[in-house]
């Protein structure tokens, strides 16, 4: 959910635009984060964890934690919470480490 | 191989001012790597008024600090500040390797600052990675930077400094804060953050503790319980509560990564958050081509980390430039400056972690010193 009315801060949200999560189409601002948007499309788990598969989201939000790790246009281990969402990005959960031989 | 008189490693408080004032005293080829494609660090979220015992930035918000040194920043093209660019590693030879636009470059400063701020701590509890756990410092991004919702109903954990302002900032945004809790027996935030969770009827609980998150894919509820004065749980005391998010704002720690790769000499002060490295009084590193300055060096504020990052890049100026005593006279202000800031008791857990630090009274427990010698 996105907040509309703050005290303090006033958020310019540009045009829509949309990318796909899973192959599913969400809607996101340009500047958003891939995970902020994913968050305010309501889903909160990015990823899960190598060994038990549990279910994870990000901590941090600033790069540090990598606990938001998904596969971004084919490229995998991207950090959900820093990189800016696209226009017509491809953002899937990633299974396993992630291949990079896919990408190059 | 790209050379120049100095590299500062971070935009965040510590590595702006460094910048700006190593151009001041007259550096001419200033390199600033920021990560991140924005300038700013972790002020673009604070929302909050500063305030203490300085008069510098007093009653200013964190937000329009940054925009201040952004502004001032362009006035000086000539410092080369890079968003995007990600610090990789320092080598031995002092080669600072870094990528930016998907290409790596290497870079020989004749001195590099690092000010590469901190991490949240965590806490140990069954469940604790479950999605809707978060940093206080995730929750004031989502919120205050990108104005997204965390989730409606939260549990703050920690009634520092911190865990008060963002239990208020989710106030304004509308979420429902169902309680502060904290494991000591005594608030350790300001009491004027501390009355307006109260006065918004918010209960800060002291002596409390989280005893574990539920939920299958998300968080769902969470249990907390009572601590007893020698902080053992209470039993009987378990409290369920209907919360979708947990925030937790128990501390932080430095980000020491590069200065253990620049083999700085490191020691544990709990009062700085966990392993330092260890400074001199103008903050230069056992390795002398490196200063620190900020968080990365001890668990401060932005204001102590604007004054540290001028006052290492003062130092580094020093150190290059042939004509040293005008910076000296400089560097005794900035050092007063500190000085000021940290007097009183607000001051003296800083006070007694940065002596310590000093006197590096658990070298023999400087594990990464002693792994570099075998």
């Amino acid at each position: 959910m996105r907040i509309k009315d703050h005290p303090i801060l006033e958020f310019k949200r540009g045009e829509k635009i949309t990318f796909s999560y899973n192959g599913k189409k969400i809607s996101a601002y340009p500047g958003e984060t891939i995970a902020s948007a994913l968050h305010a499309a309501g889903i909160r788990k990015l990823t899960h964890s190598q060994k038990h598969q549990r279910p994870r989201g990000f901590f941090c939000a600033i790069g540090n934690c990598s606990s938001c790790l998904m596969v971004v246009d084919g490229e995998p281990n991207v950090k959900t919470c820093v990189v800016e969402v696209q226009e017509d990005m491809v953002v899937e959960e990633q299974q396993g480490k992630g291949d990079l031989s896919a990408k190059v | 191989m790209q050379k120049c008189e100095l590299a500062i490693v971070g935009g965040g408080p510590a590595g702006l001012a460094a910048a700006l004032k190593a151009r001041e005293v007259g550096l001419e080829e200033i390199y600033l790597l920021e990560r991140d494609n924005f300038l700013g660090g972790q002020l673009v979220k604070q929302t909050h008024q500063f305030f203490g015992s300085h008069k510098q930035f007093a009653g200013i918000r964190g937000i329009d600090i940054a925009e201040k040194f952004k502004d001032k920043l362009e006035d000086r093209p000539e410092i080369k500040a890079l968003k995007g660019a990600v610090a990789q590693g320092y080598y031995e030879d002092d080669v600072l390797g870094y990528s930016y636009r998907d290409k790596f470059f290497k870079l020989k400063p004749e001195k590099t600052i690092l000010a590469t701020g901190a991490s949240e701590k965590m806490l140990s509890f069954p469940n604790n990675d479950l999605p809707g756990i978060y940093g206080a410092g995730a929750v004031q991004t989502l919120m205050n930077q990108y104005g997204i919702v965390p989730g409606e109903k939260i549990l703050m954990i920690g009634a520092g400094n911190i865990g008060l302002i963002v239990a208020y900032q989710l106030l304004q945004a509308g979420i429902e804060v169902k309680a502060v809790i904290e494991a000591t027996g005594r608030i350790g935030g300001y009491a004027v953050h501390a009355s307006k969770i109260r006065r918004a009827g918010i209960p800060i609980l002291t002596y409390h503790t989280i005893k574990e998150a539920r939920g299958n894919e998300e968080v769902e509820a969470v249990v907390i319980q009572q601590l007893d004065e020698d902080w053992q749980t209470v039993p009987g005391t378990e409290q369920e509560m209907a919360v979708d998010t947990i925030c937790l704002a128990v501390g932080l720690t430095p980000k020491v990564d590069l200065a253990i790769q620049a083999n700085c000499q490191m020691a544990y002060v709990a009062e700085l958050g966990g392993d330092v490295p260890v400074r001199d009084k103008n903050l230069q590193t056992s390795n002398p081509r490196v200063y620190i300055a900020g968080d990365s060096a001890g668990i401060e504020e932005a204001t102590a980390a604007i004054l540290e990052g001028e006052l290492a890049a003062a130092g580094a100026a020093a150190d290059i430039l042939p004509e040293g005593s005008a910076i000296d006279r400089e560097r005794a202000e900035i050092k007063e400056k500190l000085a000021d800031l940290r007097r009183g008791p607000v001051g003296e857990h800083i006070r007694r972690g940065l002596t310590r630090a000093r006197r590096n009274q658990n070298a023999g427990r400087d594990r990464y010193t002693r792994s570099w010698k075998s």
